[in-house]
């Protein structure tokens, strides 16, 4: 890829909501090891279509994410293809840290006391960023966990797997649909880190060519290849 | 799940307060008070009792399929998980399980993700979150699409392999299976009773769920 058009380091406990639009990349760098990037995503447009966790899950028969999977939208088209990725496993299903999780872990730290480190926590940083996009409690779905692993075992009890994310680990998410994009790097819930302990990320976008239809993100699983029709039929009768 | 021991309820079917069975691909909205328990009946077995519960007093507050899981640091729903909203609050608990396995990352079927997951000719087929969306306009408030989050599939088993695969697998449950929860506060229930013909989990023959409520 060539150089980007926007870069932007985001320190930890940190929020960020743009409009990607299709035909863009958007890399995600880990820059420390650890970090964890809550997702949201929606229809730049039609904010009621949204990325759909259990669509995204059966639509490809897996539970977390990796390249070259989809992310899904509630209507059947794809929001991005992650087209690079160097950890192999993305948490899908945990959703974010909430006030109660991030006292009862971690105890209180106030801004009164610690000024910009006090302790944020994922659903208030959605639902912040959110309200400037006229969304709000309504459009809180299930979150992608950028970073995080998380594994089952056969009685489907999970355990968050320790030191899976190394510094300077990234993931590349190609947008096939014009997307806001909602994020925060609150720690992942379920992480047993005794710190609060949140990490910086980079983010970059890039300008990307259009993907054709053997491209390896619409070829790993049949559903891909007619959602991504299901993309084109909308772009072609909506512009 | 080979270790499973069934939780059974000591509550009488003719005491009941209230006793209806959903059809196959009919919506369902009803109250449930808080301290009243409502059983789920899959009547002939291995049918997908799609749903989602709202707190009835707010309903921007409602059942969260991540909050639920992360509570809980498991999967699959039985007897004690706790059915956990938006804000982290518990809508009910499972009381009674006698089918061992319920889903809460299969979502519900639309028309289109049919079309996404089968092929582009089932798009006309009646789906669940047409359902659900007739139910929550039903129900009023302003409902509508907006307000349809990743649901609870009593009754259906979609197993998740350590390395992290994940499938649609023949059910686990049978006729007169149930499962019973105890609200937590006052909720409303919104079920669609599933009539995906696309999936041989039940045999391709969607049938009627009984719902019981008990003070
Ligand atoms: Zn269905």
């Amino acid at each position: 890829m060539t150089d980007p058009i926007y870069t932007l380091d985001l320190s930890g406990a940190g929020m960020w909501s743009r409009i990607i639009g299709r035909h863009k990349t958007l890399r995600l760098t880990d820059l420390e090891g650890g970090a964890n990037i809550g997702m949201l995503l929606y229809h730049a447009s039609e904010r009621h279509e949204r990325y759909n966790m259990p669509d995204t899950l059966k639509g490809q028969h897996i539970f977390y994410l990796r390249a070259p999977y989809c992310l899904h939208s509630d209507m059947g088209r794809i929001l991005a293809s992650i087209t690079q990725d160097t950890t192999g496993w993305h948490d899908t299903v945990c959703g974010g840290s909430d006030a109660a999780l991030v006292r009862q872990k971690f105890g209180d730290k106030t801004f009164q006391t610690a000024r910009n480190d006090f302790h944020r926590n994922a659903r208030e940083c959605f639902l912040i960023e959110l309200s400037k996009w006229g969304l709000g409690e309504r459009d809180l779905v299930p979150n992608l966990n950028w970073f995080s692993k998380v594994v089952a075992d056969e009685a489907g009890r999970l355990s968050f797997v320790s030191g899976h994310s190394k510094a300077g680990d990234h993931v590349d998410l190609r947008f096939e649909m014009d997307t806001l994009v909602v994020l925060n790097t609150c720690p992942h819930p379920l992480d047993p880190d005794p710190a609060y302990h949140p990490r910086p990320v980079r983010l970059e976008v890039f300008r990307n060519d259009p993907p054709a239809a053997d491209d390896p993100s619409f070829t790993v699983r049949p559903e891909n290849a007619r959602a991504w029709r299901n993309t084109e039929d909308f772009y072609l009768l909506a512009q | 799940m080979s270790t499973f021991i069934p939780a059974f309820s000591d509550l009488n079917a003719a005491t009941a307060i209230y006793d209806h069975t959903i059809l196959a691909g009919d919506h369902w909205v009803h109250e449930v008070k808080r301290g009243q328990t409502l059983r789920i009946v899959d009547l002939e077995g291995n049918q997908a009792a799609d749903t989602l519960f709202y707190n009835a007093h707010d309903p921007l507050e409602r059942y969260s399929a991540s909050d639920t899981i992360r509570h809980q640091a498991a999967l699959y729903l039985t007897t004690g998980t706790r059915l956990m909203s938006t804000r982290g609050n518990p809508l009910l608990t499972i009381v009674a399980d006698t089918c061992g396995n319920h889903d809460t990352l299969g979502g519900a079927c639309s028309r289109e993700s049919n079309v996404m997951r089968y092929a582009f000719d089932k798009e006309p087929m009646h789906a669940c979150r047409d359902s659900f969306i007739r139910g929550v306009q039903c129900w009023s408030h302003g409902l509508g699409k907006r307000d349809i989050t990743c649901n609870i599939n009593f009754f259906m088993n979609v197993p998740v392999s350590p390395d992290g695969q994940l499938r649609f697998a023949d059910g686990v449950s049978g006729p007169g299976y149930y499962v019973e929860m105890r609200a937590e506060m006052d909720v409303i229930a919104l079920i669609s009773n599933c009539p995906q013909l696309n999936n041989p989990c039940n045999a391709y023959n969607p049938t009627p769920v009984q719902v019981l409520i008990w003070d």
